[in-house]
């Protein structure tokens, strides 16, 4: 994925409305955001402010009520469904508050997931799962189902599936939520050398200061929009 | 092609693997499926037995003479002389005692049945000596066949299996006269085996029926002469007379009841499938809702709408075959070959048979279940496909 000026994501003027019934809720109202390659993003904000809301938006996973979602230079947001399942499973890796595993999968058979949609060979994929295990540090657990590992270790794995089509963009949702502080500092760690070391654009949604400490950048959602000053 | 065929073999091994978690449901599922596979073929091989048993004594090289207008042997009637010129057409097979014809009386008798000892109608007979030759399986397997002149009886085996009074030796008193069993005979399962046969010549005045008949067997040279017989007899201005061939006259004849039988089979497996229907539906919608979460977590990865929706399809089909095929197992077992007896509408006769559960009513049952298990499945696929990704996400 190339990127803009140095810039790989890049929403401007965007609105997100959700209708429910005749009720409209106004989430994100003209937002802009630009996210230069290689940086470690924290997305702050109160509960229902809009945070996954953008990262759902920036993942294609969801639409622009209007505005436009840039990624590496391309509009996401005129994407077709399918074009939008192709373009994630090639360019973006997820990670999500729950893990989101296949529990009739083993570790090494979740990582594989997003690699069934390449071209790889059976041999080929093997080779790369084995990679992301090892660098999440998880290869001795590569056959364990996700009801046999802690959480941490869950989240790993998950982080592993998000790293191993090597994508350029990592979004992370509430990656630390569900886990103690222990894990939570080790998946942050993670996160960080996954950012230094191997150049990942990583946005982070977090409620968690402690979280978005470890990110290069910090910005808030208020009222729909981005401040650089936490929403007092 | 093969990318979208590996998505597809990926879900739906996966759901696949979630099946033992919901064992429940899906067990009763694929029972409701059983149940429909089960009635239809238990119904149709009803059906198909009695054709089978109506149908099997039928050849292309026989026909069957009957007044026009006539729909059947009860209301034709035919006199001596119409018989003598049926037996002249061309077409007719002849041995050095002349034409291979006979003239028959049909009458209706009643007997008591062995399973209840209630009376039911049986057919009664009276054929002219070429009878046997011509339909060519008559075989007595206990005792001696009729005399000419006497008021003597074979019976069917299925009749004698059916009804009492048909043993060898014992006297039966019909239409104000007595006759004896002589025999017993078998007509290679076919519907003769349901009659009681006796000469038309002793039967004629014992039913006051002067010198008439009401239909006449013919023996043909081939079955290709059936048209040149017809014709024949069409150019006859003396003859008001229609022939058919043997299995279609027999085939006609069995329609009513075929059709019948068919018609409640039907209803009944239609009405079940639509409670099947809603039991795989209901199996399929929780299925969708217990995994929506992996579903919007497969699609977010990159997985597309269309192999998920085939995939859940295959889920629901491969429930609905597996309780189509138990469902037709059972009713294999349990009905092919199960003896039977039962009334044709048409001759108002009792007509003995077996269920026949054929490779066809198996594949029909199957074919069901195939149905169902499609449209159980297809929308709670849809309704997965159209799952808002970001807020399947976060189901817990």
């Amino acid at each position: 994925m190339t990127a803009n000026n140095g810039t790989l994501v890049r929403v401007q003027g965007v609105d997100k409305i959700f209708r429910r019934g005749s009720e409209e809720i106004h989430v994100l109202k003209g937002l802009n955001l630009e996210v230069p390659k290689g940086e470690f993003l924290a997305l702050m904000g109160p509960s229902g402010s809009g945070k996954s809301t953008l990262l759902n938006l920036i993942g294609g996973l969801d639409r622009p009520t209007r505005g436009v979602v840039e990624i590496g230079g391309e509009r996401i947001d005129q994407m077709s469904d399918r074009e939008l399942a192709a373009w994630r499973s090639r360019h973006v890796g997820l990670v999500f508050q729950f893990y989101n595993l296949l529990p009739v999968l083993n570790a090494h058979r979740n990582v594989e997931l997003p690699l069934l949609l390449t071209h790889l060979t059976k041999a080929e994929r093997s080779k790369h799962v084995d990679t992301a295990l090892k660098v999440v540090g998880l290869s001795h657990r590569a056959r364990h189902y996700p009801r046999t590992l802690s959480g941490g270790e869950q989240q790993r794995v998950g982080i592993a599936r998000a790293i191993v089509t090597d994508p350029t963009l990592l979004l992370c949702d509430e990656p630390t939520g569900d886990l103690d502080r222990k894990s939570g500092d080790e998946v942050l760690s993670l996160l960080q050398a996954l950012s230094r070391e191997h150049g990942k654009t990583i946005i982070m949604v977090t409620h968690d200061p402690h979280a978005s400490a470890r990110a290069t950048r910090t910005l808030h959602l208020d009222k729909g929009q981005l401040t650089d000053e936490p929403v007092k | 092609m093969i990318h979208w065929l590996s998505q597809v073999f990926s879900i739906a091994s996966f759901n696949l693997r979630t099946i033992p978690e919901r064992k429940g449901a899906v067990l009763a599922s694929a029972v409701g499926i059983a149940g429909v596979a089960a009635v239809l073929v238990g119904f149709l091989s009803i059906a198909e037995g009695f054709r089978a048993a109506i149908m099997s004594s039928g050849a292309d090289d026989i026909a069957i003479v009957l007044r026009s207008g006539a729909d059947n042997e009860m209301t034709s009637g035919l006199t001596r002389e119409e018989a003598r010129m049926i037996g002249d057409a061309a077409g007719v097979a002849r041995t050095e005692d002349g034409p291979l014809v006979s003239a028959e009386l049909f009458v209706i008798i009643n007997l008591p049945k062995r399973s209840t000892g209630t009376d039911a109608n049986v057919p009664f007979r009276g054929v002219e000596k070429p009878a046997t030759a011509i339909r060519g399986d008559i075989r007595i397997i206990e005792g001696r066949m009729f005399e000419p002149g006497r008021s003597e009886v074979i019976a069917g085996a299925g009749a004698a299996r059916a009804f009492s009074g048909l043993e060898v030796g014992n006297t039966l008193r019909i239409g104000q006269a007595d006759w004896t069993v002589v025999g017993i005979f078998t007509g290679g399962g076919g519907s003769a085996e349901s009659e009681i046969w006796t000469d038309a010549a002793v039967l004629q005045p014992a039913y006051h029926r002067g010198d008439s008949f009401q239909s006449v067997h013919v023996k043909l040279t081939s079955a290709e002469t059936f048209e040149a017989f017809t014709n024949a007899l069409a150019n006859n201005p003396q003859l008001e007379v229609k022939a058919m061939r043997q299995r279609d006259f027999l085939a006609d004849q069995s329609s009513l009841l075929t059709g019948f039988i068919q018609g409640i089979g039907f209803f009944i497996a239609a009405l079940m499938a639509l409670g099947a229907l809603f039991g795989a539906l209901n199996t399929m919608y929780s299925a969708v809702a217990a995994r929506t979460r992996e579903i919007a977590t497969l699609r977010a990865l990159g997985f597309g709408a269309s192999p998920v929706i085939v995939s859940i399809l295959i889920e629901s089909l491969i429930l609905a075959l597996a309780g189509g095929i138990v469902g037709a197992a059972a009713a294999y077992f349990a009905f092919d070959g199960f003896q039977a007896a039962t009334i044709n509408w048409q001759s108002f006769s009792q007509i003995a048979f077996a269920f026949a559960v054929t490779p066809q009513l198996l594949l029909s049952a199957i074919a069901w279940a195939t149905v169902i298990g499609l449209l159980g499945g297809l929308f709670p696929a849809i309704r997965a496909a159209r799952l808002p990704i970001a807020a399947g996400l976060r189901e817990t």
